[in-house]
């Protein structure tokens, strides 16, 4: 009992120590942030790494989630003869909900598990030491731009996943299924409102970009430096992520649309 | 004065004492040794010189400046002035020779890159890679990755320069040209060594000054000569790799014959 007791002891302070570690590393980077503007050349090569390698998965998947919201929408709505508003539900279902969770999903498997192993990769092979050595702060030279590149890299996803995602229920409700275009596109401009729909997506995929490409960095930079190590770190990225991100988008949604 | 004056270091890991009072001076210009079988803590000394770690008690001081009492930005100052050559070379693996051995040049100065050219070329050439320069460090062996990460650590004229293990693992050609390396480097640039190793002759071969670690303590110190003619049986065993010694050769334990006859059968 004892011994289960100091355990779970043991285990919470293990929490709270990562979690002041995580929060200490996020000050760091983020003090690191405005010199990036003097050298934004930085940013750009993680922008290319970080956001331009995760386009084609972002592109295929929209492409399909839309695709597939199509097909179940328009058997739903038909049943009420409302199936010319397939065009609004495809574009709220992607614009405030599947478009910034699904891709930040998407971004933590595909961008920031390959952010925790390059820095796992780079700590064990004595790289961000090496660094240190030269008088280079590691987490301002290599942390803080990969952290911006993914800050800037989420939204921008977000927004291709959910145009891909309506054009996917376009080809599938007016391709396939007969649905008139007119009506698709003018119903989905008359009730998808700027700040209540679209702008709140935009603020979820912020929130998500920030907080994944956060957990990515800790995990990777708090990595064990073997190769067990980085691979654990790198499940770790991609699990916890997971967490954040579905339980952050209940907490955003119930602010945003609790009151509706 | 001494360089680097370590006075009264204790450090711990957890409950093990990895230094426990250790008083080291490494004098400038010249090429100090540590010393000593494995898991003495000898890379961890060079992380405590270099302000990478913090000690648990006493003093570390670089030229005139207490390593842990410095700020940020004039710890990160003073360590301009250090190199430090890693066992595994620490190059990036994503850029080539030449901008590895760059980035030093490109992080701390606005120097045109035609100067920086010159520069890295120069640095390249003395450890005899400048043909090398556009390979990327996994087409490297393991002596030419340390002599890149060599001549990286010199790229911005040092003082001192820490090395960890540079002959470890490395064949007799590239051992060779690593310790002629060295003390070239030394001598033509007027740079104060530190070398961490524990392979005897190549070490003793340039070293002027050796301190022997053991047990968190400094076992013996002395030039290269004065410890070959050291009375103590253990640094005699260590100075000439004899298999058993005041180290024994068996794990202790219970005795031998007693073990066969005697000892349980595990399932």
């Amino acid at each position: 009992m004892i011994d289960t007791i100091r355990s779970l002891g043991r285990w919470g302070l293990s929490v709270f120590e990562r979690l002041g570690r995580g929060h200490l590393l996020l000050l760091a980077i983020l003090r690191g942030v405005p010199e990036l503007f003097l050298r934004f050349s930085l940013v750009i090569q993680q922008l290319f790494s970080v956001g331009v390698h995760s386009v084609l998965i972002i592109l295929i998947s929209g492409l399909f989630v839309g695709m597939v919201l199509g097909l179940q929408g328009y058997n739903t709505l038909v049943d009420f003869g409302a199936e010319e508003s397939l065009g609004v539900l495809v574009a709220l279902s992607l614009v405030r909900e599947l478009g910034p969770v699904v891709s930040a999903l998407l971004f933590a498997g595909r961008a920031g598990s390959a952010l925790t192993a390059e820095i796992g990769l780079m700590k064990s092979t004595e790289q961000l030491s090496g660094m240190e050595m030269m008088a280079v702060d590691p987490v301002r030279r290599v942390l803080a731009p990969r952290f911006l590149a993914g800050f800037i890299s989420m939204p921008l996803l977000a927004a291709i996943f959910s145009a891909v995602g309506v054009f996917g229920g376009f080809l599938v409700g007016h391709g396939l299924l007969g649905v008139d275009d007119g009506a698709f596109w003018s119903q989905m401009q008359a009730k998808t409102d700027w700040y209540e729909d679209v702008l709140n997506g935009v603020i979820k995929s912020i929130v998500f970009g920030f907080v994944v490409t956060w957990i990515a960095l800790f995990e990777g930079y708090d990595a064990t430096p073997t190769s067990e190590g980085v691979g654990r770190a790198t499940t770790r990225t991609v699990v916890h992520s997971a967490f954040a991100i579905l339980g952050l988008d209940f907490v955003l949604t119930a602010l945003m649309f609790g009151d509706v | 004065m001494p360089l680097v004056k370590i006075r009264d270091l204790h450090f711990y890991r957890g409950n093990r004492a990895i230094f426990d009072g250790v008083n080291i001076d490494i004098h400038r210009g010249k090429i100090t040794a540590i010393m000593g079988p494995s898991g003495t803590g000898k890379t961890t000394l060079l992380s405590l010189i270099g302000g990478q770690l913090r000690p648990d008690k006493g003093t570390i001081e670089v030229d005139g400046q207490n390593v842990h009492t410095l700020s940020h930005s004039e710890l990160y100052a003073l360590r301009k002035r250090m190199g430090m050559l890693f066992q595994s070379g620490a190059l990036l693996t994503d850029i080539n020779v030449f901008d590895n051995v760059a980035f030093p040049i490109r992080e701390h100065t606005k120097l045109p890159e035609t100067m920086v050219r010159d520069l890295v070329l120069m640095k390249l050439q003395s450890v005899g890679l400048r043909c090398a320069r556009n390979l990327m460090p996994s087409e490297l062996s393991g002596g030419m990755a340390r002599r890149v990460a060599l001549a990286r650590a010199v790229t911005l004229d040092p003082m001192m320069i820490m090395y960890d293990e540079p002959f470890t693992g490395q064949d007799p050609i590239s051992m060779g040209t690593l310790v002629n390396l060295i003390h070239r480097m030394n001598d033509a640039m007027g740079l104060t060594s530190v070398i961490v190793s524990h392979d005897v002759a190549e070490t003793a071969e340039i070293a002027d000054y050796i301190y022997l670690l053991s047990g968190g303590k400094v076992i013996e110190k002395g030039s290269p000569e004065q410890l070959k003619r050291s009375s103590s049986q253990w640094v005699q065993q260590f100075m000439q790799g004899l298999p058993d010694g005041p180290v024994p050769f068996h794990y202790p334990g219970t005795d031998f014959a007693d073990d066969l006859l005697n000892g349980e059968v595990s399932a």
